[in-house]
Protein backbone atom coordinates (compact mmCIF):
# COMPACT_ATOMS: atom_id res chain seq x y z
CA UNK A 1 0.00 0.00 0.00
CA UNK A 2 1.23 3.46 -0.70
CA UNK A 3 -0.03 4.43 2.71
CA UNK A 4 2.86 2.92 4.64
CA UNK A 5 5.50 5.55 4.07
CA UNK A 6 7.76 7.18 6.64
CA UNK A 7 5.55 10.24 6.74
CA UNK A 8 2.56 8.21 7.75
CA UNK A 9 4.47 6.16 10.29
CA UNK A 10 5.87 9.23 11.99
CA UNK A 11 2.44 10.80 12.01
CA UNK A 12 0.95 7.69 13.62
CA UNK A 13 3.62 7.62 16.33
CA UNK A 14 3.22 11.32 17.10
CA UNK A 15 -0.53 11.09 17.06
CA UNK A 16 -0.50 8.16 19.45
CA UNK A 17 1.72 10.05 21.88
CA UNK A 18 -0.48 13.12 21.62
CA UNK A 19 -3.69 11.20 22.20
CA UNK A 20 -2.10 9.25 25.02
CA UNK A 21 -0.96 12.45 26.70
CA UNK A 22 -4.40 13.99 26.31
CA UNK A 23 -5.99 10.92 27.87
CA UNK A 24 -3.43 11.24 30.63
CA UNK A 25 -4.60 14.78 31.29
CA UNK A 26 -8.11 13.53 31.86
CA UNK A 27 -7.42 10.32 33.68
CA UNK A 28 -4.45 11.12 35.96
CA UNK A 29 -5.27 11.33 39.62
CA UNK A 30 -2.41 13.64 40.48
CA UNK A 31 -3.01 17.15 39.10
CA UNK A 32 0.70 17.79 38.62
CA UNK A 33 1.05 14.70 36.44
CA UNK A 34 -2.02 15.84 34.57
CA UNK A 35 -0.37 19.17 33.84
CA UNK A 36 2.82 17.42 32.72
CA UNK A 37 0.76 15.33 30.30
CA UNK A 38 -0.75 18.51 28.94
CA UNK A 39 2.73 19.96 28.36
CA UNK A 40 3.74 16.79 26.53
CA UNK A 41 0.66 16.97 24.34
CA UNK A 42 1.41 20.61 23.47
CA UNK A 43 4.98 19.76 22.52
CA UNK A 44 3.86 16.82 20.35
CA UNK A 45 1.27 19.08 18.73
CA UNK A 46 4.05 21.53 17.92
CA UNK A 47 6.03 18.71 16.28
CA UNK A 48 2.94 17.83 14.25
CA UNK A 49 2.77 21.43 13.09
CA UNK A 50 6.41 21.15 12.04
CA UNK A 51 5.65 18.08 9.95
CA UNK A 52 2.98 20.10 8.17
CA UNK A 53 5.60 22.82 7.48
CA UNK A 54 3.76 25.33 9.66
CA UNK A 55 6.93 26.17 11.52
CA UNK A 56 5.95 29.59 12.89
CA UNK A 57 2.81 28.13 14.38
CA UNK A 58 4.70 25.23 15.87
CA UNK A 59 7.43 27.24 17.50
CA UNK A 60 4.89 29.80 18.74
CA UNK A 61 2.98 26.91 20.29
CA UNK A 62 6.10 25.95 22.27
CA UNK A 63 7.06 29.49 23.24
CA UNK A 64 3.60 30.66 24.27
CA UNK A 65 1.65 27.61 25.30
CA UNK A 66 4.21 25.18 26.66
CA UNK A 67 6.65 27.85 27.74
CA UNK A 68 4.51 30.44 29.46
CA UNK A 69 0.90 29.41 29.91
CA UNK A 70 1.60 25.94 31.24
CA UNK A 71 4.22 27.29 33.63
CA UNK A 72 1.58 29.52 35.18
CA UNK A 73 -0.83 26.58 35.29
CA UNK A 74 1.81 24.57 37.10
CA UNK A 75 2.33 27.43 39.55
CA UNK A 76 -1.26 27.31 40.63
CA UNK A 77 -1.50 23.53 40.61
CA UNK A 78 1.64 23.09 42.67
CA UNK A 79 0.69 25.69 45.21
CA UNK A 80 -2.74 24.22 45.75
CA UNK A 81 -1.88 20.52 45.76
CA UNK A 82 -1.62 18.64 48.99
CA UNK A 83 0.24 15.38 49.30
CA UNK A 84 -2.68 13.00 49.53
CA UNK A 85 -5.18 13.79 46.85
CA UNK A 86 -8.60 12.38 47.14
CA UNK A 87 -10.07 12.48 43.72
CA UNK A 88 -13.45 11.50 42.48
CA UNK A 89 -13.78 7.80 41.84
CA UNK A 90 -16.63 7.46 39.42
CA UNK A 91 -18.56 4.31 39.94
CA UNK A 92 -19.39 2.17 36.97
CA UNK A 93 -23.17 2.42 36.56
CA UNK A 94 -25.55 2.26 33.63
CA UNK A 95 -25.40 6.01 32.94
CA UNK A 96 -21.67 5.83 32.27
CA UNK A 97 -22.09 2.94 29.83
CA UNK A 98 -24.95 4.61 28.00
CA UNK A 99 -23.00 7.85 27.69
CA UNK A 100 -19.95 6.05 26.32
CA UNK A 101 -22.13 4.25 23.75
CA UNK A 102 -23.59 7.56 22.63
CA UNK A 103 -20.09 9.08 22.41
CA UNK A 104 -18.83 6.21 20.26
CA UNK A 105 -21.89 6.59 18.04
CA UNK A 106 -21.31 10.30 17.65
CA UNK A 107 -17.67 9.79 16.71
CA UNK A 108 -18.68 7.16 14.21
CA UNK A 109 -21.25 9.41 12.55
CA UNK A 110 -18.89 12.39 12.37
CA UNK A 111 -16.03 10.27 11.14
CA UNK A 112 -18.14 8.67 8.48
CA UNK A 113 -19.35 11.97 7.13
CA UNK A 114 -16.20 14.03 7.50
CA UNK A 115 -13.29 11.68 7.07
CA UNK A 116 -14.48 9.37 4.33
CA UNK A 117 -14.11 11.86 1.47
CA UNK A 118 -10.45 12.27 2.42
CA UNK A 119 -9.70 8.67 1.59
CA UNK A 120 -8.94 9.33 -2.06
CA UNK A 121 -7.09 12.62 -1.82
CA UNK A 122 -3.44 13.09 -2.52
CA UNK A 123 -1.76 15.32 0.01
CA UNK A 124 -0.65 18.42 -1.84
CA UNK A 125 2.81 19.78 -1.24
CA UNK A 126 2.89 23.16 0.40
CA UNK A 127 4.49 25.95 -1.61
CA UNK A 128 7.94 27.14 -0.63
CA UNK A 129 7.94 29.40 2.35
CA UNK A 130 4.49 28.34 3.42
CA UNK A 131 4.10 28.77 7.14
CA UNK A 132 7.40 30.56 7.45
CA UNK A 133 7.82 33.89 9.18
CA UNK A 134 7.87 35.97 5.98
CA UNK A 135 4.57 34.62 4.68
CA UNK A 136 2.92 34.82 8.07
CA UNK A 137 4.12 38.36 8.61
CA UNK A 138 2.94 39.54 5.23
CA UNK A 139 -0.48 37.99 5.72
CA UNK A 140 -0.78 39.29 9.27
CA UNK A 141 0.01 42.86 8.34
CA UNK A 142 -1.78 43.16 5.02
CA UNK A 143 -4.74 40.83 4.73
CA UNK A 144 -5.43 40.44 8.43
CA UNK A 145 -4.30 43.86 9.58
CA UNK A 146 -7.59 44.83 11.19
CA UNK A 147 -8.05 41.64 13.27
CA UNK A 148 -4.38 41.89 14.27
CA UNK A 149 -4.78 45.36 15.72
CA UNK A 150 -8.10 44.46 17.32
CA UNK A 151 -6.60 41.41 19.02
CA UNK A 152 -3.66 43.40 20.32
CA UNK A 153 -6.10 45.91 21.79
CA UNK A 154 -8.02 43.04 23.37
CA UNK A 155 -4.82 41.68 24.91
CA UNK A 156 -3.98 45.08 26.32
CA UNK A 157 -7.43 45.33 27.89
CA UNK A 158 -6.84 41.90 29.42
CA UNK A 159 -3.50 42.99 30.87
CA UNK A 160 -4.92 46.18 32.33
CA UNK A 161 -7.87 44.29 33.79
CA UNK A 162 -5.70 41.66 35.42
CA UNK A 163 -3.41 44.29 36.95
CA UNK A 164 -6.43 46.12 38.33
CA UNK A 165 -7.87 42.95 39.76
CA UNK A 166 -4.62 41.92 41.43
CA UNK A 167 -3.57 45.29 42.77
CA UNK A 168 -3.69 45.80 46.45
CA UNK A 169 -5.70 48.73 47.66
CA UNK A 170 -3.36 51.32 49.06
CA UNK A 171 -5.04 52.73 52.11
CA UNK B 1 30.28 17.48 20.19
CA UNK B 2 33.45 19.50 20.61
CA UNK B 3 31.22 22.23 21.97
CA UNK B 4 30.39 20.19 25.02
CA UNK B 5 34.06 19.54 25.69
CA UNK B 6 34.45 23.24 26.44
CA UNK B 7 32.18 22.85 29.44
CA UNK B 8 34.75 21.41 31.86
CA UNK B 9 36.98 24.27 30.83
CA UNK B 10 34.18 26.58 31.93
CA UNK B 11 34.03 24.92 35.33
CA UNK B 12 37.78 25.21 35.81
CA UNK B 13 37.77 28.80 34.54
CA UNK B 14 35.07 29.78 36.96
CA UNK B 15 36.84 28.45 40.00
CA UNK B 16 40.26 29.81 39.06
CA UNK B 17 39.12 33.20 37.82
CA UNK B 18 36.69 33.74 40.67
CA UNK B 19 39.50 32.90 43.06
CA UNK B 20 41.90 35.34 41.44
CA UNK B 21 39.28 38.03 41.61
CA UNK B 22 38.80 37.29 45.28
CA UNK B 23 42.54 37.57 45.93
CA UNK B 24 43.19 33.91 46.47
CA UNK B 25 44.39 31.00 44.38
CA UNK B 26 41.85 28.56 43.07
CA UNK B 27 42.32 24.83 42.80
CA UNK B 28 45.88 24.29 41.70
CA UNK B 29 46.74 20.85 43.01
CA UNK B 30 44.77 18.43 40.92
CA UNK B 31 46.50 18.80 37.58
CA UNK B 32 48.83 21.40 36.12
CA UNK B 33 47.23 24.67 37.25
CA UNK B 34 44.30 22.66 38.52
CA UNK B 35 43.11 21.77 35.04
CA UNK B 36 41.90 18.33 36.09
CA UNK B 37 39.67 19.80 38.79
CA UNK B 38 36.44 19.23 36.81
CA UNK B 39 37.42 15.59 36.43
CA UNK B 40 37.87 15.37 40.19
CA UNK B 41 34.52 17.10 40.68
CA UNK B 42 32.81 14.64 38.40
CA UNK B 43 34.42 11.66 40.11
CA UNK B 44 33.44 12.91 43.53
CA UNK B 45 29.84 13.52 42.49
CA UNK B 46 29.73 10.12 40.86
CA UNK B 47 30.76 8.31 44.01
CA UNK B 48 28.44 10.12 46.36
CA UNK B 49 25.49 8.35 47.80
CA UNK B 50 22.39 8.74 45.70
CA UNK B 51 19.62 9.63 48.09
CA UNK B 52 15.98 9.64 47.23
CA UNK B 53 14.05 11.28 50.07
CA UNK B 54 10.93 9.62 51.34
CA UNK B 55 7.63 10.96 50.14
CA UNK B 56 8.79 12.51 46.90
CA UNK B 57 6.87 11.98 43.72
CA UNK B 58 9.29 9.52 42.15
CA UNK B 59 8.47 10.16 38.54
CA UNK B 60 8.87 13.92 38.74
CA UNK B 61 11.89 13.65 40.99
CA UNK B 62 13.77 11.56 38.44
CA UNK B 63 12.42 13.53 35.50
CA UNK B 64 13.48 16.97 36.77
CA UNK B 65 17.25 16.83 36.12
CA UNK B 66 16.66 15.48 32.61
CA UNK B 67 14.18 18.24 31.90
CA UNK B 68 16.70 20.76 33.24
CA UNK B 69 19.52 19.45 31.06
CA UNK B 70 17.58 19.11 27.82
CA UNK B 71 17.05 22.80 26.93
CA UNK B 72 20.60 23.68 27.94
CA UNK B 73 21.94 21.14 25.49
CA UNK B 74 19.61 21.92 22.60
CA UNK B 75 19.87 25.70 22.94
CA UNK B 76 22.91 26.09 20.74
CA UNK B 77 21.69 23.88 17.93
CA UNK B 78 20.90 26.68 15.51
CA UNK B 79 23.97 28.86 15.93
CA UNK B 80 26.21 29.03 12.84
CA UNK B 81 29.81 28.25 13.58
CA UNK B 82 31.31 29.27 10.26
CA UNK B 83 30.50 31.33 7.23
CA UNK B 84 28.19 29.66 4.72
CA UNK B 85 30.60 29.83 1.78
CA UNK B 86 33.44 27.72 0.60
CA UNK B 87 34.55 24.62 2.36
CA UNK B 88 32.43 24.94 5.44
CA UNK B 89 29.03 25.19 3.88
CA UNK B 90 26.71 26.15 6.66
CA UNK B 91 28.16 24.80 9.85
CA UNK B 92 25.52 24.58 12.54
CA UNK B 93 25.32 21.78 15.09
CA UNK B 94 21.93 20.63 13.86
CA UNK B 95 20.31 22.87 11.29
CA UNK B 96 19.85 26.48 10.37
CA UNK B 97 16.11 26.78 10.66
CA UNK B 98 14.03 29.65 9.36
CA UNK B 99 12.93 30.43 12.88
CA UNK B 100 16.29 30.36 14.64
CA UNK B 101 15.68 33.17 17.12
CA UNK B 102 12.27 31.84 18.12
CA UNK B 103 13.86 28.45 18.68
CA UNK B 104 16.28 30.02 21.19
CA UNK B 105 13.35 31.61 23.00
CA UNK B 106 11.42 28.35 22.99
CA UNK B 107 14.28 26.37 24.49
CA UNK B 108 14.88 28.94 27.19
CA UNK B 109 11.16 28.87 27.96
CA UNK B 110 11.34 25.11 28.38
CA UNK B 111 14.22 25.58 30.79
CA UNK B 112 11.76 26.78 33.39
CA UNK B 113 10.31 23.31 33.78
CA UNK B 114 13.44 21.81 35.26
CA UNK B 115 13.32 24.33 38.07
CA UNK B 116 9.60 23.92 38.62
CA UNK B 117 9.72 20.13 38.76
CA UNK B 118 12.81 20.10 40.98
CA UNK B 119 11.18 22.51 43.39
CA UNK B 120 7.95 20.59 43.50
CA UNK B 121 9.32 17.10 43.84
CA UNK B 122 11.37 17.85 46.91
CA UNK B 123 8.83 17.13 49.53
CA UNK B 124 9.08 20.35 51.50
CA UNK B 125 7.55 23.77 51.35
CA UNK B 126 10.85 25.64 51.15
CA UNK B 127 11.92 23.78 48.07
CA UNK B 128 8.53 24.38 46.49
CA UNK B 129 8.56 28.09 47.16
CA UNK B 130 12.16 28.33 45.99
CA UNK B 131 11.29 26.62 42.75
CA UNK B 132 8.24 28.81 42.18
CA UNK B 133 10.20 31.99 42.83
CA UNK B 134 12.85 30.78 40.41
CA UNK B 135 10.31 30.15 37.70
CA UNK B 136 8.68 33.55 38.29
CA UNK B 137 12.10 35.11 37.83
CA UNK B 138 12.70 33.12 34.65
CA UNK B 139 9.43 33.98 32.96
CA UNK B 140 9.82 37.65 33.87
CA UNK B 141 13.17 37.91 32.15
CA UNK B 142 12.14 35.88 29.13
CA UNK B 143 9.97 38.78 27.96
CA UNK B 144 12.69 41.41 27.97
CA UNK B 145 15.04 38.89 26.33
CA UNK B 146 12.52 38.27 23.56
CA UNK B 147 12.07 42.00 23.04
CA UNK B 148 15.82 42.58 22.82
CA UNK B 149 16.15 39.77 20.28
CA UNK B 150 13.17 41.17 18.39
CA UNK B 151 15.06 44.45 17.95
CA UNK B 152 17.93 42.59 16.32
CA UNK B 153 15.55 40.56 14.17
CA UNK B 154 14.02 43.78 12.88
CA UNK B 155 17.45 45.23 12.16
CA UNK B 156 18.60 42.26 10.12
CA UNK B 157 15.24 41.38 8.64
CA UNK B 158 15.27 37.67 9.24
CA UNK B 159 14.81 35.18 12.04
CA UNK B 160 17.68 32.98 10.88
CA UNK B 161 20.73 33.51 13.03
CA UNK B 162 23.04 33.04 10.06
CA UNK B 163 21.25 35.94 8.37
CA UNK B 164 21.74 38.06 11.47
CA UNK B 165 25.47 37.31 11.39
CA UNK B 166 25.63 38.04 7.66
CA UNK B 167 23.84 41.36 8.10
CA UNK B 168 26.55 42.38 10.54
CA UNK B 169 29.12 42.28 7.77
CA UNK B 170 27.83 45.41 6.08
CA UNK B 171 29.68 48.70 6.53
CA UNK B 172 29.55 50.36 9.90
CA UNK B 173 26.43 52.51 10.36
CA UNK B 174 25.76 52.30 6.65
CA UNK B 175 28.61 54.63 5.76
CA UNK B 176 29.85 53.45 2.42
CA UNK B 177 33.56 53.06 2.00
CA UNK B 178 34.36 52.42 5.62
CA UNK B 179 35.78 48.97 6.02
CA UNK B 180 34.69 48.35 9.57
CA UNK B 181 31.87 45.90 9.91
CA UNK B 182 28.58 46.81 11.43
CA UNK B 183 28.50 44.53 14.43
CA UNK B 184 25.28 45.02 16.29
CA UNK B 185 27.11 46.03 19.42
CA UNK B 186 28.37 49.17 17.68
CA UNK B 187 24.96 50.54 16.80
CA UNK B 188 23.24 52.57 19.55
CA UNK B 189 20.03 50.55 19.66
CA UNK B 190 22.05 47.37 19.27
CA UNK B 191 24.19 48.37 22.23
CA UNK B 192 21.15 48.92 24.42
CA UNK B 193 19.63 45.67 23.25
CA UNK B 194 22.93 43.98 24.04
CA UNK B 195 22.91 45.25 27.61
CA UNK B 196 19.29 44.20 28.08
CA UNK B 197 20.00 40.78 26.62
CA UNK B 198 23.08 40.39 28.83
CA UNK B 199 21.12 41.08 32.00
CA UNK B 200 18.30 38.79 30.94
CA UNK B 201 20.76 36.07 30.00
CA UNK B 202 22.30 36.15 33.47
CA UNK B 203 18.83 35.97 34.97
CA UNK B 204 17.79 33.09 32.71
CA UNK B 205 20.69 30.91 33.78
CA UNK B 206 20.13 31.66 37.48
CA UNK B 207 23.61 33.07 37.92
CA UNK B 208 24.68 35.60 40.53
CA UNK B 209 23.51 38.34 41.04
CA UNK B 210 20.23 36.63 40.14
CA UNK B 211 20.80 33.40 41.99
CA UNK B 212 18.17 33.89 44.65
CA UNK B 213 16.66 30.46 44.09
CA UNK B 214 19.99 28.73 44.40
CA UNK B 215 21.68 30.43 47.24
CA UNK B 216 19.48 32.46 49.48
CA UNK B 217 16.91 29.81 50.06
CA UNK B 218 19.70 27.35 50.36
CA UNK B 219 20.37 28.65 53.80
CA UNK B 220 17.18 26.77 54.49
CA UNK B 221 16.55 24.77 51.35
CA UNK B 222 16.58 25.42 47.62
CA UNK B 223 15.12 23.97 44.51
CA UNK B 224 17.92 21.47 44.08
CA UNK B 225 18.61 20.67 47.69
CA UNK B 226 17.00 17.27 47.63
CA UNK B 227 19.32 16.13 44.88
CA UNK B 228 22.65 14.46 45.47
CA UNK B 229 25.43 12.98 43.36
CA UNK B 230 24.64 12.50 39.71
CA UNK B 231 21.32 14.30 39.68
CA UNK B 232 22.97 17.36 41.16
CA UNK B 233 25.79 16.93 38.68
CA UNK B 234 23.17 17.08 35.93
CA UNK B 235 21.90 20.42 37.25
CA UNK B 236 25.48 21.66 37.59
CA UNK B 237 26.38 20.61 34.04
CA UNK B 238 23.16 22.06 32.69
CA UNK B 239 23.90 25.43 34.24
CA UNK B 240 27.36 25.68 32.66
CA UNK B 241 26.15 24.40 29.31
CA UNK B 242 23.37 26.97 29.33
CA UNK B 243 25.92 29.69 30.07
CA UNK B 244 28.06 28.55 27.17
CA UNK B 245 25.17 28.21 24.73
CA UNK B 246 23.76 31.59 25.65
CA UNK B 247 27.29 32.90 25.14
CA UNK B 248 27.35 31.57 21.59
CA UNK B 249 23.92 33.05 20.87
CA UNK B 250 25.01 36.39 22.30
CA UNK B 251 28.19 36.34 20.23
CA UNK B 252 26.26 35.54 17.06
CA UNK B 253 23.55 38.12 17.45
CA UNK B 254 25.52 41.00 18.91
CA UNK B 255 29.20 40.44 18.38
CA UNK B 256 29.36 39.27 14.79
CA UNK B 257 29.58 35.53 15.30
CA UNK B 258 32.34 33.73 13.54
CA UNK B 259 34.15 36.84 12.28
CA UNK B 260 37.50 37.51 13.80
CA UNK B 261 37.69 41.29 13.85
CA UNK B 262 35.17 43.88 12.80
CA UNK B 263 37.16 44.68 9.69
CA UNK B 264 36.03 43.82 6.21
CA UNK B 265 39.25 42.48 4.71
CA UNK B 266 37.79 41.97 1.27
CA UNK B 267 36.72 45.59 0.88
CA UNK B 268 40.04 46.78 2.27
CA UNK B 269 41.89 44.73 -0.30
CA UNK B 270 39.73 46.15 -3.07
CA UNK B 271 40.34 49.72 -1.89
CA UNK B 272 44.11 49.66 -1.70
CA UNK B 273 45.67 46.77 -3.52
CA UNK B 274 49.03 47.32 -1.88
CA UNK B 275 47.89 45.60 1.26
CA UNK B 276 46.33 42.76 -0.70
CA UNK B 277 48.50 39.88 0.61
CA UNK B 278 47.85 40.88 4.21
CA UNK B 279 44.14 41.18 3.59
CA UNK B 280 44.11 37.86 1.80
CA UNK B 281 45.84 36.15 4.68
CA UNK B 282 43.61 37.77 7.29
CA UNK B 283 40.52 36.84 5.35
CA UNK B 284 41.55 33.21 5.19
CA UNK B 285 42.59 33.33 8.84
CA UNK B 286 39.25 34.75 9.82
CA UNK B 287 37.34 32.30 7.68
CA UNK B 288 38.98 28.98 8.41
CA UNK B 289 39.14 29.50 12.13
CA UNK B 290 35.50 30.60 12.31
CA UNK B 291 34.40 28.16 15.03
CA UNK B 292 37.41 29.11 17.14
CA UNK B 293 36.40 32.77 17.06
CA UNK B 294 32.82 31.99 17.99
CA UNK B 295 33.85 29.79 20.88
CA UNK B 296 36.40 32.39 21.91
CA UNK B 297 33.70 35.03 22.08
CA UNK B 298 31.45 32.66 23.99
CA UNK B 299 34.20 32.05 26.53
CA UNK B 300 34.63 35.81 26.71
CA UNK B 301 30.97 36.05 27.64
CA UNK B 302 31.48 33.35 30.27
CA UNK B 303 34.38 35.38 31.68
CA UNK B 304 31.93 38.28 31.83
CA UNK B 305 29.52 36.08 33.78
CA UNK B 306 32.24 35.19 36.28
CA UNK B 307 33.35 38.80 36.55
CA UNK B 308 29.81 39.94 37.31
CA UNK B 309 29.50 37.15 39.85
CA UNK B 310 32.63 38.33 41.65
CA UNK B 311 31.49 41.93 41.65
CA UNK B 312 27.81 42.29 42.38
CA UNK B 313 25.86 41.25 45.47
CA UNK B 314 22.76 39.20 45.14
CA UNK B 315 19.50 40.88 44.24
CA UNK B 316 16.59 40.62 46.60
CA UNK B 317 13.45 39.14 45.14
CA UNK B 318 11.46 42.35 44.83
CA UNK B 319 14.45 44.18 43.41
CA UNK B 320 14.77 41.41 40.87
CA UNK B 321 11.13 41.55 39.80
CA UNK B 322 11.19 45.34 39.65
CA UNK B 323 14.24 45.21 37.44
CA UNK B 324 12.65 42.71 35.09
CA UNK B 325 9.22 44.22 34.70
CA UNK B 326 9.61 47.92 35.42
CA UNK B 327 13.06 48.66 34.04
CA UNK B 328 14.10 46.15 31.40
CA UNK B 329 10.78 45.52 29.68
CA UNK B 330 9.92 49.21 29.04
CA UNK B 331 13.51 49.81 27.94
CA UNK B 332 13.34 46.89 25.52
CA UNK B 333 9.96 47.97 24.10
CA UNK B 334 11.19 51.53 23.68
CA UNK B 335 14.29 50.20 21.94
CA UNK B 336 12.02 48.29 19.58
CA UNK B 337 10.22 51.49 18.67
CA UNK B 338 13.55 53.24 18.06
CA UNK B 339 14.61 50.40 15.75
CA UNK B 340 11.34 50.70 13.85
CA UNK B 341 11.92 54.42 13.52
CA UNK B 342 15.44 53.80 12.23
CA UNK B 343 14.20 51.40 9.59
CA UNK B 344 11.57 53.85 8.34
CA UNK B 345 13.89 56.85 8.51
CA UNK B 346 16.72 55.21 6.59
CA UNK B 347 14.30 53.88 4.02
CA UNK B 348 12.66 57.23 3.48
CA UNK B 349 15.45 59.73 3.89
CA UNK B 350 18.61 57.83 3.11
CA UNK B 351 21.34 56.76 5.43
CA UNK B 352 22.77 59.97 6.82
CA UNK B 353 19.65 61.87 7.77
CA UNK B 354 18.00 58.65 8.86
CA UNK B 355 20.69 57.99 11.44
CA UNK B 356 20.54 61.59 12.62
CA UNK B 357 16.80 61.41 13.19
CA UNK B 358 17.20 58.12 14.99
CA UNK B 359 19.91 59.38 17.29
CA UNK B 360 17.92 62.49 18.17
CA UNK B 361 14.77 60.51 18.89
CA UNK B 362 16.73 57.97 20.91
CA UNK B 363 18.27 60.72 23.01
CA UNK B 364 14.83 62.24 23.61
CA UNK B 365 13.38 58.87 24.52
CA UNK B 366 16.21 58.07 26.94
CA UNK B 367 15.70 61.43 28.58
CA UNK B 368 11.97 60.90 28.98
CA UNK B 369 12.59 57.40 30.28
CA UNK B 370 15.09 58.57 32.86
CA UNK B 371 12.75 61.31 34.03
CA UNK B 372 9.74 59.01 34.35
CA UNK B 373 11.80 56.40 36.14
CA UNK B 374 12.97 59.01 38.57
CA UNK B 375 9.40 60.16 39.17
CA UNK B 376 8.25 56.59 39.72
CA UNK B 377 11.03 55.76 42.12
CA UNK B 378 10.48 58.83 44.24
CA UNK B 379 6.93 57.72 44.92
CA UNK B 380 8.09 54.34 46.05
CA UNK B 381 8.15 52.79 49.45
CA UNK B 382 8.51 55.37 52.14
CA UNK B 383 10.89 54.10 54.72
CA UNK B 384 9.70 54.82 58.21
CA UNK B 385 12.04 56.70 60.41
CA UNK B 386 13.18 54.97 63.47
CA UNK B 387 15.08 56.42 66.28
CA UNK B 388 17.25 54.65 68.78
CA UNK B 389 17.87 55.79 72.25
CA UNK B 390 21.28 54.77 73.39
CA UNK B 391 21.50 54.41 77.10
CA UNK B 392 24.59 54.66 79.18
CA UNK B 393 24.43 51.54 81.38
CA UNK B 394 25.86 53.40 84.35
CA UNK B 395 22.90 55.74 84.41
CA UNK B 396 20.04 53.85 85.99
CA UNK B 397 17.13 56.23 85.61
CA UNK B 398 16.49 58.44 82.68
CA UNK B 399 13.73 60.96 82.59
CA UNK B 400 12.23 62.57 79.53
CA UNK B 401 13.82 65.90 80.17
CA UNK B 402 17.23 64.51 80.80
CA UNK B 403 19.67 66.58 78.80
CA UNK B 404 22.80 64.98 80.14
CA UNK B 405 25.19 63.55 77.57
CA UNK B 406 24.63 60.01 78.87
CA UNK B 407 21.23 59.81 77.37
CA UNK B 408 21.56 60.37 73.68
CA UNK B 409 18.76 60.09 71.22
CA UNK B 410 19.96 59.29 67.80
Amino acid sequence: MNLINPNFISFVILALIAVGASLGVVFCKNPVRSAICLVISFCVLAVLYFTLSAEMLGITQIVVYAGAIMVLFLFVVMLLTTANQESLNPKLDWRLILASLFAVGLIAVIGFRALLPFNQTITPRAPDGYGGPQELGMALFTRFGYPFEAISLLLMVGIVGSILLAKRRVR
Amino acid sequence: MPIFMVMPLCIWLERRLLAFMQDRLGPNRVGPMGLLQPVADGAKLFFKEDIMPAGVDRFIYILAPAVALFPAVTLGAVVPYAAPIGTYGLLTPVADVNIGVLYILAMSSLGVYGTVFAGYSGNNKFSLLGGLRASAQLISYELAMGMALACMVMVSGSLKISDIVLSQESPLWGIKGVDIENWNAFTPFGFLAMIIFLVCMIAETNRPPFDLPEAENELVAGYHTEYSSMKFATFYMGEYLAMLMFGTVFASVFLGGYNFLPINWHAWAMANSGAAPLCDFMEKFSYYLGPVWLLGKAIGVVVGYIWIRATLPRLRYDQLMNLGWRTLLPAAVGNLMVVALWITATATYGTGIGWLITLVVMAIWLGIYAVTVRINRSKGIQFEERSVMMVNPSVTTISANDKSPEAVVL
